[in-house]
Parts: C-alpha cells; structure tokens; sequence
C-alpha cells in the first residue's frame, strides 16, 4: 500500500490537512470517485467526536475493500453484504464501541439486504454509510440493484430492461417505513454545498450512536466516472441531473 | 451431582460454563432444544442470546464477537450449517475463535429430522471455500457432549481455529445422566490482544481474511498450516473398547459409535472377539492409532449413518494393512445393535 | 444387566412423561439411564414412543431391539412393538383401548384399564401414571417410593399439590393391579 505525505513548504501554513483518524495510506479509489470524499468525510466525522480510539469500523466486499488500510482505528473485513451482522456482533459484545459500516450498494442492498433490513428493524446502535454509485465499480461495472432504468452497464448492455430486471432500490425509503431505525437520510456529494450537508449526515448518525438512539443509515448518492465512462465533473452532473431523479435527497426518518 | 438432560440442553450449558457470552442462532429441527435453553439462561450470564433472521447472519455476528474478543457460538442442524459455511471459512481465513454446533439430520436437501452422519465431509473437508480445517469432535453420550463442547472453546482458542461439534439428532435428544464439569472460570479464558476493542494506546487491530498478494497471502496460509499440523501432532482423540484380543474392530463415532458399544458386548457374549475403535476428533482424524490397530486386527468394519464418509478416512489411515468392509444406513434410519451385529457376522466367525 | 421399555401411545397421553419419570428415578438409584424420545411432526398429535435403558454400566445404544418392557397406550403401538418384546418380556396394555385377548403366549401381558382408573381419580390426564406404576411393578428394580420422587421433580413447578397428589394415586392404584 503507498502512502502520502503531505508537508507545507517553508513560510505556508497548511489549510487543508490530512484528518488525524486517516492513516498514511493512498486512497485506493480511481481519480474522481466520490468514496474518496465519502471516507474524508467519515475520517472528518470520527475527528470531530474525537472518538477513533473506540470506533470499529466494518469494511465491506466491493471498491472499499481496502477502508481498513485507510484509517487509524480497529477493523473487520466482512463477507460480502454481511456487513451489518457483522456488525451486531461486534457491538452486542462490546456496546462500549463506535461500530459503523461501509458499504455499497451491491453489499448493502443485493446480497446483504436481509442483513441490512433486520439490522435496521432491529434498531441496532450502528452506523451505516451507504455509498449508493448504481453500478458494481469493483468487479467491472456490472448492474447494480440501484442501477437506473435504461442505463447501460456490463451486464444490461442495451440498458436495464425494468420488465426483465425490475426497477431501481430504494432502500432508505424501504427502511424508514420501519420502526427500528432512527435516522434514514440520503445525501450527496457532487457539490460542496452537499459536501458540507452530507458530512453533517455523517456526523449527526455517530452522535446518534454514541446517544444510543440507535440505527442510523446515510445513504449518499454518488458517481463512478470510471464505469459512466464521464469525466469527473460529469460524472457529478450526472448524478445531480439523472441519479437525483431517482434517489431524492433529503431526511426520511429523523426519530428525535 | 448428576443431572438429568438432553444432549441439546448439555452442549447448551457446556458453552455457558466454557465462558461463551455471545450466542446467536436460527431455529432449526433437531436442536430446538439448545436454542430454547440458550434463550432462558445465557441472559442471566450476563451473556448475549440473538436470534437472528438467518443461518448466514447468525454466524456472521459470531464472526463480529468473535472479533471483539468474546467467546461466542451459534448452532444449527445440517441445512443451516451449510448456509453457515461461507462464515465459517471467513472464521477459519480470519483466524478467529469459535464454536459451531451441528446436531445432524439427514440429507441432502430438506431431507428430514431424523439423525444421520451426512455432514463429516463437510465439517472434515472444508464445506466453505478454501485451504482451511475446522477442529471437529463427535460425542457420542450425553456427559460426552457438554465436556467436548467447553473443551471445543479451549481448543479453538488455542490454536484460534474455528471448531464444530458434530453431534446428531438422536444425541441432540436424547436424555442421560450429565456430571456437569465446573464452569471455566473468567480468568482462565485466554486474553485476545488481537481483539477490536479500540485502539487505543495501541496500533489498530485488523480481522481480516483478505491479501491480494499471493506470496503474503501465501505465507498467512502457511502459518495457518504449521498450526492444523501441530493440532494434528497434540489433539488426536479417541476410545478403544475390547481392542486387545480383537478379530474385528467396529470403528464408528457419535451415536453410531455409542451403538456399537452395545454390539460388541452382545458379540462377546457370543464368543466373538469383537471390539470398537470410536474417533473422538474427526479432525485431527486419529489415523496414526487406527494404522497401529490395523497392524494386528484383519478386519476394520466401519459404520456410519451415512453412505461411506468416515470409511475414506479409514481406508487412507489403514492403507491396505487390514480389510475395510463398510455398513451404513441412509436417510435418517439408524441400524439397532442386531442388526449391526448381523453384519459383523459376515466378517468374523466364533 | 440392561433393561430396555417403550412406552408408546397417542401424542398427549403423556408417553413421554412417563418415559422421563422412570429415567430419572434410574438414575436417582444410580443406574446409568437414557431416555430417548421419537421426535418430530410426531409429537404434536399422531403417535409418540420413547426407549428407556436402565443399566448397570454405562448404556450403549439407547435404542433397543427388543424390550423387556412394553407399555402400549393405544391400540396402534400395541400392534406396532407387541411383536417386538423380548420373550418372557412383559406388555403393559391400555385395555381402554386395546382389545384384551390378542396378546402373544411367549410374554405377560398385563391388561389395566387405564382410562377409566384415570377417570376414577377425576383427572383423564394420569393415565400415564397409571401405566407407570404398573410397569415399575413388573420392572421389579426401583422402589416406588423413588418413582413417586421422581414423578414430583419432573412435574415440579408446573405441579400443584393437589394435581401431584392425584398423579400419586395413580402410581399406586398403576402399582397394585400389576
């Protein structure tokens, strides 16, 4: 795994500087992706609640397969789409620990929707963040269960048929209907505007945790230029004009 | 003071006295009963009892106690153990401690309730993906299974490698007086720096399966193999009954091995010199005692509930050295001792 | 030595029961014991048997080829395990339910009419007690007294005085006409 170093030169002061909960390793995402600014966001969110030396995060199957490697604090590589099992194990041995997840929308809302909606319905004190970028990035641009309908990918080549492969998910909304969780919001990061709004998100669903409210999902709507085949800054326009669409963003359970 | 339990309810209270704190299970026939005891007792350990929305969360959360340093356990019977496996060979690949329960029935598919040994590839084999073993023991009696259940826990701490009871339904249901074994005591539980706990003071912990590089991950797998070997080299466990002047050994485990206990005192009430071999870990499989055996009995008759599973494993320790005939039943039957001892009769004479 | 009884029966005749009341008064004796239940779809409604093994030294199989004792509740597990009890063995029969007369010459068979003693003693559901006390009788090998214990531990909570008291009288009236 490389690694970065960023130092000032002489006579600058540094303004933007490296979260303390990242390590020193290099992102592992392609250029313009958005878990790049995903997982700034969550290093940002750990830093500011200044809890990194109790948090254990939850590495999924997919582009972030590498988080661990990412941050300073524990660890557990799950099994594809069992993040949130994983997770309940973790934090009903130990309800001391910050435990949250990160996970895709192949692993969170394909094969690990039982895990994800019984987790939830549970009221588990977890933190999810669900990086929703409609596509299977890692494996090659395959559809994903989020995939819009008559975008092309890998696998619908002429584009998702929805009479063939139904329709895009929407979980967030399928898990606000339920009891358990207490915070289900969507955001997006395609701007700084919902940059600053999402990294709230982020922040509110540790709180919520470290409170004991209980389950709490963000779910950000994000791009993967290299499978859209865009550059980055279409890629972010495309989700503002085509993904939005779909996915609105906005808070769909705020239990107080 | 001796108890009167089913075999379900002694695995049950096996791992409560072994220290086990988190439990998460499925329900599933023939062993309801361990679930059901887990429910009404663990809670008032202190421990953690979840039923979960299925066998693949069940042993993912074991896989995330297990990570946070817990000693934890999940038990099904043989469908649920097979959706378990992929958990299982993240358990074995993460080197994590833990206990897997699998009272078995018969199959494949829904098959039945009834008790079978269909499942000792899968549990001796892999049955997940990958080069890995799982530790496995078969009690054959009721006393039997709480002991090999708690001895399982140290075990797998030890060497933190995943073990499996392998029991049956018909152990799973039975009742037998127990002399329960004295409850492990908390400090005698092996500490887990490894553990996710935090990190604190301390470089992050890492569970992990995971390396993209074949020579390092290779290296990780050959760490993990010095480890099956020293088990092999230390854990081997077995019983011989009435072996020293035998003509014919029965070599059989768990219930079948309990059985044919019974089939050789009615043999040597008949003059036959009959005796038993009973694997007590199935893996490490007791290859090197069975071999020596081999060397002065001519007959090894294997019997399994089961079309022939365990046989191949005798047949590769025996090598030859000894004829290696094989009775089994299928599908949930379970032979009685005559007829057992119908078919030693083939293969020895008084 | 190693004695082997079934008690079969309709689901809800308390078969099972009767079954653990005598494994667990063995083992109070300190005889080594299993009880072995047929389980399953079996055990809501249809029919219900379980194997007891009392021993010596420690029980091989806990299932049993042919039985020492026989306690047949209803007619069908008569017709089912009557065949199979062991010469000079002894059938415990419900002639509430089972025919009298129709019984083998190589074993004693003892026919109680269990139902209506149950009847007699004002609750239906003791009939298993009174196949008990028969069978303990004919067994020969545990005092009833330690029957009775046992019947009081394994009802225990769920047990009041008056339905203990009730399951007593059973094992007795069971005991004598054995």
């Amino acid at each position: 795994m490389s690694t970065v170093e960023a130092k000032a030169p002489a006579g600058f002061a540094p303004v933007y500087t490296r979260p303390k909960s990242l390590s020193a390793a290099r992102f592992t995402y392609c250029p313009g992706c958005h878990h790049g600014i995903i997982t700034r966001l969550l290093a940002e969110a750990i830093d500011e609640l200044g809890i990194v030396e109790r948090t254990v995060g939850i590495a999924p199957v997919g582009c972030a397969v590498f988080l661990y490697e990412f941050f300073r604090c524990d660890f557990v590589q799950a099994a594809h789409g069992r993040a949130c099992a994983v997770a309940t194990g973790i934090k009903r041995a130990n309800p001391d620990l910050i435990v949250f997840s990160y996970q895709g929308d192949g692993d969170l809302a394909a094969i690990g929707t039982a895990e994800t909606v019984h987790a939830a319905n549970r009221g588990e004190n977890i933190t999810v963040i669900f990086v929703n970028n409609q596509i299977y990035g890692m494996t090659g641009g395959e559809m994903a269960p989020t995939t819009l309908p008559g975008m092309r990918t890998v696998t619908t080549p002429e584009g998702r048929d929805v009479r063939t492969t139904g329709y895009p998910l929407r979980m967030s909304e399928m898990l606000a209907q339920l009891e358990g969780p207490a915070y289900i919001t969507r955001q997006a990061v395609f701007d700084v505007r919902h940059v600053q709004m999402a990294r709230k998100a982020i922040i509110k669903a540790f709180q919520n945790q470290i409170e004991g409210k209980g389950f709490s999902l963000v779910e950000i709507v994000a791009a993967c230029p290299t499978n859209l085949r865009l550059s980055p800054p279409e890629a972010g326009r495309w989700v503002a004009e085509q993904a939005l669409k779909y996915f609105p963003l906005g808070d769909l359970k705020v239990r107080e | 003071m001796r108890v009167l339990m089913r075999g379900n309810e002694a695995m049950a209270e096996g791992a409560i006295r072994a220290g086990c704190r988190c439990y998460f299970c499925y329900p599933i026939t023939p062993q309801g009963e361990l679930v059901e005891y887990m429910a009404r007792h663990l809670p008032r350990h202190g421990g953690v009892f979840l039923q979960a929305e299925s066998e693949v969360a069940a042993i993912n959360m074991v896989y995330g106690a297990a990570a946070a340093g817990v000693r934890t356990m999940t038990s099904s019977s043989s469908p649920g153990i097979s959706l378990k496996m992929e958990g299982i060979s993240y358990l074995a690949g993460a080197r994590l401690p833990a206990v897997i329960v699998n009272v078995m029935r018969a199959g494949p598919g829904l098959g039945n309730i009834a008790p079978a040994q269909g499942d000792y590839f899968q549990a001796t084999k892999g049955g997940g993906h990958g080069d890995y073993r799982l530790i496995v023991l078969a009690p054959s009696t009721v006393q039997e299974a709480a002991e090999l259940v708690m001895l399982a826990f140290d075990l797998s701490d030890r060497y933190r490698v995943p073990a499996m009871i392998l029991a049956d339904g018909m152990l799973g249901q039975m009742m037998e007086p127990v002399e329960l074994p004295e409850p492990i005591p908390p400090e005698k539980i092996p500490p887990r720096p490894w553990a996710v706990s935090g990190a604190k003071g301390r470089p992050p912990n890492v569970i992990s399966s995971f390396d993209l590089d074949p020579y390092r991950f290779r290296e990780i797998l050959r760490a993990l193999w010095d480890t099956y070997r020293e088990i092999e080299e230390k854990e081997v466990r077995w019983e011989e009954y009435a072996t020293e002047d035998a003509e014919l050994v029965l070599v059989a485990y768990g219930t079948m091995g309990r059985i044919c206990r019974t089939v050789v005192r009615r043999a040597r009430k008949e003059g036959l010199r009959v005796g038993l071999f009973r694997p007590i870990s199935l893996w490490p499989f007791p290859s090197e005692p069975l071999r020596k055996l081999a060397e002065r009995v001519p007959v090894l008759l294997t019997v399994e509930l089961s079309a022939g599973q365990m046989w191949e494993d005798v047949r590769l320790a025996v090598e030859g050295r000894a004829k290696t005939p094989f009775y089994g039943e299928l599908g949930g039957v379970v032979p009685t001792p005559d007829e057992v001892l119908r078919e030693v009769k083939k293969h020895v004479h008084s | 030595m190693e004695i082997g009884v079934i008690f079969a029966g309709f689901g809800g005749q308390g078969i099972l029961l009767a079954g653990k009341v005598l494994a667990r008064a063995g083992m109070d004796q300190g005889f080594e014991v299993t009880w072995l239940p047929s389980y399953g779809p079996e055990m809501r409604g249809g029919t219900a048997n379980c194997t007891v093994v009392i021993a010596d030294e420690p029980v091989g199989s806990p299932i049993v080829d042919s039985p020492q004792i026989l306690v047949a509740m209803n007619g069908p597990s008569f017709e089912r395990f009557a065949p199979k009890v062991a010469p000079k063995g002894t059938i415990v029969a419900n002639s509430s339910l089972i025919s009298q007369g129709a019984s083998r010459g190589d074993v004693r068979t003892l026919f109680i009419p269990m139902n209506e003693i149950a009847q007699d003693l004002g609750e239906p559901r003791c009939a298993n007690m009174v196949a008990l006390g028969a069978t303990v009788k004919a067994l020969g090998l545990l005092p009833l007294a330690a029957v009775i214990a046992a019947m009081e531990e394994e009802l225990g909570a769920r047990g009041r005085e008056k339905l203990l008291a009730v399951n007593r009288e059973a094992l007795l009236r069971g005991y004598s006409l054995a």
